[in-house]
Protein backbone atom coordinates (compact mmCIF):
# COMPACT_ATOMS: atom_id res chain seq x y z
CA UNK A 1 0.00 0.00 0.00
CA UNK A 2 3.32 2.45 -0.05
CA UNK A 3 1.62 3.61 -3.18
CA UNK A 4 -1.18 3.95 -2.50
CA UNK A 5 -2.77 7.61 -3.97
CA UNK A 6 -4.35 9.82 -1.13
CA UNK A 7 -6.83 11.67 -2.49
CA UNK A 8 -7.18 15.39 -2.27
CA UNK A 9 -10.51 17.35 -1.39
CA UNK A 10 -12.59 19.07 -3.83
CA UNK A 11 -11.39 22.77 -4.04
CA UNK A 12 -13.28 25.14 -5.66
CA UNK A 13 -12.71 28.66 -5.09
CA UNK A 14 -10.85 28.54 -2.04
CA UNK A 15 -13.21 26.18 -0.57
CA UNK A 16 -12.68 22.46 0.14
CA UNK A 17 -15.42 19.72 0.01
CA UNK A 18 -14.81 16.37 0.60
CA UNK A 19 -17.51 14.97 -1.65
CA UNK A 20 -17.25 15.30 -4.86
CA UNK A 21 -20.73 15.03 -5.67
CA UNK A 22 -23.21 17.99 -5.27
CA UNK A 23 -27.16 17.75 -5.72
CA UNK A 24 -29.66 19.36 -6.16
CA UNK A 25 -33.26 19.74 -4.21
CA UNK A 26 -35.85 20.23 -7.37
CA UNK A 27 -38.49 17.75 -8.02
CA UNK A 28 -38.50 15.96 -4.72
CA UNK A 29 -41.82 14.87 -3.07
CA UNK A 30 -41.53 17.51 -0.09
CA UNK A 31 -38.77 18.94 2.37
CA UNK A 32 -38.82 15.60 4.02
CA UNK A 33 -37.58 13.37 1.24
CA UNK A 34 -35.16 16.43 -0.07
CA UNK A 35 -33.33 16.55 3.48
CA UNK A 36 -33.29 12.40 3.07
CA UNK A 37 -32.22 12.32 0.44
CA UNK A 38 -29.15 14.74 0.53
CA UNK A 39 -27.88 13.50 3.54
CA UNK A 40 -27.75 9.62 1.63
CA UNK A 41 -26.22 11.87 -0.93
CA UNK A 42 -23.19 12.79 1.47
CA UNK A 43 -23.44 16.08 -0.56
CA UNK A 44 -21.38 19.14 0.86
CA UNK A 45 -22.86 21.52 -2.00
CA UNK A 46 -26.40 22.07 -2.68
CA UNK A 47 -27.94 23.91 -5.42
CA UNK A 48 -31.30 25.54 -5.16
CA UNK A 49 -33.20 28.32 -7.17
CA UNK A 50 -34.63 31.71 -6.56
CA UNK A 51 -38.49 32.60 -7.31
CA UNK A 52 -41.03 34.77 -6.33
CA UNK A 53 -42.33 34.22 -2.87
CA UNK A 54 -45.88 33.33 -2.80
CA UNK A 55 -47.63 36.00 -1.82
CA UNK A 56 -50.62 34.04 0.00
CA UNK A 57 -48.39 32.24 2.26
CA UNK A 58 -48.97 31.00 6.01
CA UNK A 59 -46.88 32.21 8.48
CA UNK A 60 -44.47 29.28 9.33
CA UNK A 61 -44.39 27.96 5.61
CA UNK A 62 -41.71 25.38 5.70
CA UNK A 63 -38.87 26.99 3.85
CA UNK A 64 -36.22 25.04 1.81
CA UNK A 65 -33.20 26.69 3.44
CA UNK A 66 -34.45 24.87 7.26
CA UNK A 67 -33.87 22.07 5.58
CA UNK A 68 -30.53 22.54 4.37
CA UNK A 69 -29.15 24.92 6.91
CA UNK A 70 -26.30 27.65 5.64
CA UNK A 71 -24.26 26.43 8.40
CA UNK A 72 -24.37 22.73 7.51
CA UNK A 73 -24.29 23.35 3.80
CA UNK A 74 -22.67 25.33 1.02
CA UNK A 75 -25.45 26.77 -0.72
CA UNK A 76 -24.90 27.01 -4.25
CA UNK A 77 -27.84 29.20 -5.71
CA UNK A 78 -28.39 29.16 -9.56
CA UNK A 79 -29.58 30.69 -12.59
CA UNK A 80 -31.63 28.20 -13.59
CA UNK A 81 -34.95 29.43 -16.43
CA UNK A 82 -32.76 32.15 -16.98
CA UNK A 83 -33.13 32.66 -21.12
CA UNK A 84 -30.57 36.20 -20.83
CA UNK A 85 -27.42 37.28 -19.27
CA UNK A 86 -29.51 40.46 -17.88
CA UNK A 87 -31.83 38.17 -15.85
CA UNK A 88 -29.40 35.43 -15.22
CA UNK A 89 -26.94 38.83 -12.86
CA UNK A 90 -30.36 39.85 -11.18
CA UNK A 91 -30.83 36.48 -9.91
CA UNK A 92 -27.46 36.03 -8.63
CA UNK A 93 -27.43 39.34 -7.00
CA UNK A 94 -30.61 38.52 -5.58
CA UNK A 95 -29.03 35.35 -4.24
CA UNK A 96 -26.55 37.52 -2.78
CA UNK A 97 -28.67 39.37 -1.10
CA UNK A 98 -31.06 36.44 0.15
CA UNK A 99 -27.38 34.78 1.81
CA UNK A 100 -25.92 37.98 3.10
CA UNK A 101 -23.54 38.80 0.73
CA UNK A 102 -22.58 35.17 -0.09
CA UNK A 103 -20.74 34.63 -3.57
CA UNK A 104 -20.90 31.24 -5.07
CA UNK A 105 -23.16 30.74 -7.51
CA UNK A 106 -23.70 28.46 -10.21
CA UNK A 107 -24.26 30.26 -13.82
CA UNK A 108 -26.91 28.96 -16.29
CA UNK A 109 -28.08 30.82 -19.31
CA UNK A 110 -30.59 28.68 -21.05
CA UNK A 111 -31.11 28.97 -25.14
CA UNK A 112 -34.83 27.34 -25.61
CA UNK A 113 -37.52 25.25 -23.71
CA UNK A 114 -37.52 22.27 -25.28
CA UNK A 115 -33.86 21.48 -24.85
CA UNK A 116 -32.72 23.60 -22.28
CA UNK A 117 -29.18 23.74 -23.96
CA UNK A 118 -27.03 26.69 -22.88
CA UNK A 119 -26.51 29.93 -24.38
CA UNK A 120 -23.39 30.04 -24.40
CA UNK A 121 -22.95 34.08 -25.86
CA UNK A 122 -25.71 35.25 -22.96
CA UNK A 123 -23.65 32.72 -20.55
CA UNK A 124 -19.96 34.00 -21.65
CA UNK A 125 -21.91 37.90 -21.28
CA UNK A 126 -23.10 37.04 -17.71
CA UNK A 127 -20.05 35.26 -16.27
CA UNK A 128 -18.09 38.17 -16.75
CA UNK A 129 -20.40 40.62 -15.48
CA UNK A 130 -20.65 37.95 -12.05
CA UNK A 131 -16.87 38.21 -12.10
CA UNK A 132 -16.39 41.80 -12.06
CA UNK A 133 -19.01 42.12 -9.62
CA UNK A 134 -17.17 39.72 -7.16
CA UNK A 135 -19.03 36.23 -7.80
CA UNK A 136 -17.30 32.76 -7.73
CA UNK A 137 -18.69 31.72 -10.61
CA UNK A 138 -19.61 28.02 -11.51
CA UNK A 139 -20.65 27.51 -15.09
CA UNK A 140 -22.97 25.43 -16.60
CA UNK A 141 -21.81 24.95 -20.47
CA UNK A 142 -22.09 23.13 -23.27
CA UNK A 143 -18.80 21.00 -24.23
CA UNK A 144 -17.65 22.42 -26.26
CA UNK A 145 -13.87 22.58 -25.34
CA UNK A 146 -13.36 25.99 -26.84
CA UNK A 147 -16.30 27.44 -25.17
CA UNK A 148 -15.03 25.66 -21.82
CA UNK A 149 -11.62 26.92 -22.25
CA UNK A 150 -13.11 31.01 -22.69
CA UNK A 151 -14.89 30.59 -19.45
CA UNK A 152 -12.19 29.86 -17.82
CA UNK A 153 -10.15 32.55 -19.28
CA UNK A 154 -12.97 34.78 -17.79
CA UNK A 155 -12.04 33.79 -14.78
CA UNK A 156 -15.04 30.61 -13.82
CA UNK A 157 -13.98 29.15 -10.70
CA UNK A 158 -15.20 25.96 -12.03
CA UNK A 159 -16.42 24.60 -15.57
CA UNK A 160 -19.72 22.34 -15.69
CA UNK A 161 -20.39 21.00 -18.73
CA UNK A 162 -23.25 19.30 -19.74
CA UNK A 163 -23.42 14.90 -19.94
CA UNK A 164 -26.68 15.35 -22.39
CA UNK A 165 -29.60 17.38 -21.82
CA UNK A 166 -31.08 18.48 -18.49
CA UNK A 167 -33.30 16.33 -17.09
CA UNK A 168 -32.84 13.95 -19.58
CA UNK A 169 -30.63 10.84 -18.14
CA UNK A 170 -28.79 10.28 -21.12
CA UNK A 171 -25.50 10.46 -19.43
CA UNK A 172 -22.32 11.50 -21.36
CA UNK A 173 -22.77 11.67 -24.58
CA UNK A 174 -19.64 12.96 -25.42
CA UNK A 175 -17.24 11.66 -23.47
CA UNK A 176 -14.25 12.53 -25.59
CA UNK A 177 -15.25 16.05 -25.37
CA UNK A 178 -15.66 15.65 -21.52
CA UNK A 179 -11.96 14.54 -21.61
CA UNK A 180 -10.48 17.24 -23.53
CA UNK A 181 -11.94 19.90 -21.41
CA UNK A 182 -10.81 18.27 -18.72
CA UNK A 183 -7.12 17.83 -19.94
CA UNK A 184 -6.81 21.53 -20.98
CA UNK A 185 -8.56 23.02 -17.52
CA UNK A 186 -7.14 24.31 -14.41
CA UNK A 187 -10.21 24.98 -12.42
CA UNK A 188 -12.30 22.21 -11.46
CA UNK A 189 -14.66 20.24 -14.52
CA UNK A 190 -17.89 18.91 -13.53
CA UNK A 191 -20.36 16.79 -14.98
CA UNK A 192 -24.08 18.50 -14.70
CA UNK A 193 -26.64 17.67 -16.26
CA UNK A 194 -27.51 14.13 -18.08
CA UNK A 195 -26.89 11.47 -15.47
CA UNK A 196 -29.17 9.17 -15.40
CA UNK A 197 -27.92 6.20 -12.98
CA UNK A 198 -24.87 5.44 -11.12
CA UNK A 199 -22.92 4.41 -14.22
CA UNK A 200 -23.03 7.50 -15.25
CA UNK A 201 -21.52 8.50 -12.61
CA UNK A 202 -19.31 6.69 -12.21
CA UNK A 203 -18.18 7.45 -15.73
CA UNK A 204 -17.76 10.90 -15.00
CA UNK A 205 -15.14 10.23 -12.34
CA UNK A 206 -13.50 7.44 -14.23
CA UNK A 207 -12.85 10.35 -16.92
CA UNK A 208 -11.04 12.70 -14.63
CA UNK A 209 -14.04 15.04 -13.49
CA UNK A 210 -13.27 16.72 -10.55
CA UNK A 211 -16.88 16.24 -9.67
CA UNK A 212 -20.48 15.86 -10.67
CA UNK A 213 -23.96 17.95 -10.06
CA UNK A 214 -27.12 15.81 -10.62
CA UNK A 215 -30.83 16.47 -9.29
CA UNK A 216 -33.21 14.33 -11.28
CA UNK A 217 -31.10 11.10 -11.17
CA UNK A 218 -32.23 10.93 -7.61
CA UNK A 219 -35.16 12.75 -7.41
CA UNK A 220 -36.63 11.19 -9.61
CA UNK A 221 -35.59 7.36 -9.13
CA UNK A 222 -38.49 4.96 -7.47
CA UNK A 223 -36.33 5.29 -4.50
CA UNK A 224 -34.62 8.68 -4.40
CA UNK A 225 -32.55 7.82 -0.73
CA UNK A 226 -31.72 4.56 -2.06
CA UNK A 227 -30.24 6.56 -5.09
CA UNK A 228 -28.66 8.84 -3.35
CA UNK A 229 -26.72 6.72 -1.56
CA UNK A 230 -25.77 4.59 -5.05
CA UNK A 231 -24.55 7.71 -6.18
CA UNK A 232 -22.34 8.97 -3.43
CA UNK A 233 -21.04 5.09 -4.21
CA UNK A 234 -20.92 5.62 -7.69
CA UNK A 235 -18.51 9.00 -7.75
CA UNK A 236 -16.24 7.64 -4.69
CA UNK A 237 -15.84 4.27 -7.22
CA UNK A 238 -15.22 6.07 -9.83
CA UNK A 239 -13.03 8.40 -8.52
CA UNK A 240 -11.06 6.15 -7.04
CA UNK A 241 -10.62 3.94 -10.03
CA UNK A 242 -9.65 7.35 -12.03
CA UNK A 243 -6.53 7.80 -9.10
CA UNK A 244 -6.17 3.86 -9.82
CA UNK A 245 -5.23 4.04 -13.14
CA UNK A 246 -7.57 1.72 -15.66
CA UNK A 247 -5.45 -1.63 -17.00
CA UNK A 248 -4.81 -1.35 -20.63
CA UNK A 249 -7.46 -2.81 -23.27
CA UNK A 250 -6.00 -5.65 -25.02
CA UNK A 251 -7.04 -7.15 -28.28
CA UNK A 252 -6.57 -10.77 -27.06
CA UNK A 253 -7.37 -12.63 -23.86
CA UNK A 254 -4.86 -13.19 -20.96
CA UNK A 255 -5.46 -15.58 -18.74
CA UNK A 256 -5.92 -14.67 -14.79
CA UNK A 257 -3.82 -18.00 -13.75
CA UNK A 258 -0.97 -19.53 -14.81
CA UNK A 259 -0.11 -21.81 -18.07
CA UNK A 260 2.65 -23.35 -16.18
CA UNK A 261 1.93 -26.28 -13.91
CA UNK A 262 -1.76 -27.28 -15.54
CA UNK A 263 -1.96 -31.13 -14.75
CA UNK A 264 -2.38 -31.58 -18.58
CA UNK A 265 0.58 -29.64 -19.36
CA UNK B 1 -49.96 54.42 -4.21
CA UNK B 2 -49.51 51.73 -6.89
CA UNK B 3 -47.24 49.41 -7.19
CA UNK B 4 -46.58 45.72 -9.50
CA UNK B 5 -45.18 43.50 -7.31
CA UNK B 6 -43.72 40.15 -8.44
CA UNK B 7 -45.84 40.96 -11.17
CA UNK B 8 -48.94 41.76 -9.82
CA UNK B 9 -50.50 45.11 -9.75
CA UNK B 10 -51.05 45.98 -6.23
CA UNK B 11 -52.51 49.32 -4.57
CA UNK B 12 -50.57 50.03 -1.27
CA UNK B 13 -50.89 53.55 1.28
CA UNK B 14 -48.68 56.00 0.50
CA UNK B 15 -45.18 56.37 1.64
CA UNK B 16 -45.07 52.76 2.81
CA UNK B 17 -41.59 51.43 3.32
CA UNK B 18 -40.55 48.10 2.09
CA UNK B 19 -40.21 47.16 5.64
CA UNK B 20 -43.95 47.54 6.16
CA UNK B 21 -44.69 45.85 3.04
CA UNK B 22 -42.57 43.02 4.05
CA UNK B 23 -44.59 42.81 7.41
CA UNK B 24 -48.04 43.26 5.84
CA UNK B 25 -47.16 40.48 3.93
CA UNK B 26 -46.54 38.05 6.58
CA UNK B 27 -42.79 38.00 5.47
CA UNK B 28 -40.99 39.78 8.37
CA UNK B 29 -38.18 37.74 9.34
CA UNK B 30 -38.08 34.97 6.86
CA UNK B 31 -35.36 34.47 4.21
CA UNK B 32 -36.03 37.00 1.21
CA UNK B 33 -34.93 38.99 -0.94
CA UNK B 34 -36.35 42.62 -1.96
CA UNK B 35 -35.98 44.22 -5.69
CA UNK B 36 -37.02 47.41 -6.67
CA UNK B 37 -36.87 49.11 -10.07
CA UNK B 38 -34.28 46.21 -11.01
CA UNK B 39 -31.71 47.08 -7.90
CA UNK B 40 -31.48 45.06 -4.85
CA UNK B 41 -32.71 46.96 -1.42
CA UNK B 42 -30.29 45.33 1.15
CA UNK B 43 -31.86 44.07 4.42
CA UNK B 44 -30.56 46.98 6.97
CA UNK B 45 -32.09 49.13 4.58
CA UNK B 46 -35.87 48.43 3.80
CA UNK B 47 -36.92 50.21 7.68
CA UNK B 48 -35.60 53.70 6.07
CA UNK B 49 -36.71 52.82 1.58
CA UNK B 50 -40.06 53.99 1.21
CA UNK B 51 -41.48 52.98 -1.84
CA UNK B 52 -42.96 55.38 -4.56
CA UNK B 53 -45.68 55.37 -7.05
CA UNK B 54 -45.17 52.83 -10.17
CA UNK B 55 -42.29 50.93 -8.69
CA UNK B 56 -41.87 47.21 -9.44
CA UNK B 57 -41.05 45.07 -6.67
CA UNK B 58 -39.73 41.97 -6.82
CA UNK B 59 -39.92 39.75 -3.41
CA UNK B 60 -38.04 36.31 -4.02
CA UNK B 61 -36.48 33.23 -1.74
CA UNK B 62 -34.68 30.09 -2.46
CA UNK B 63 -36.98 26.92 -3.57
CA UNK B 64 -36.07 23.64 -4.77
CA UNK B 65 -34.15 23.65 -7.97
CA UNK B 66 -31.27 21.67 -10.01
Amino acid sequence: MTDFIQDQPLRIAGREFSSRLLVGTGKYRDFDETGEAIAASGANVVTFAVRRTNLGQQAGEPNLLDVVPPERFTLLPNTAGCYTARDAVRTCKLARELLDGHRLVKLEVLGDDSTLYPNVVETLAAAEELINDGFDVMVYTSDDPIVARELERLGCCAIMPLGSLIGSGHGIQNPHNIRLIIEHANVPVLVDAGIGTASDAAMAMELGCDGVLMNSAIANARQPVLMASAMKKAVEAGREAFLAGRMPRRQTADPSSPFAGRING
Amino acid sequence: MHITLNGEAHTLAPDLTIAQLVESLGLTGRRIAVEVNEEIVPRSEHAATPLGEGDRVEVVHAIGGG
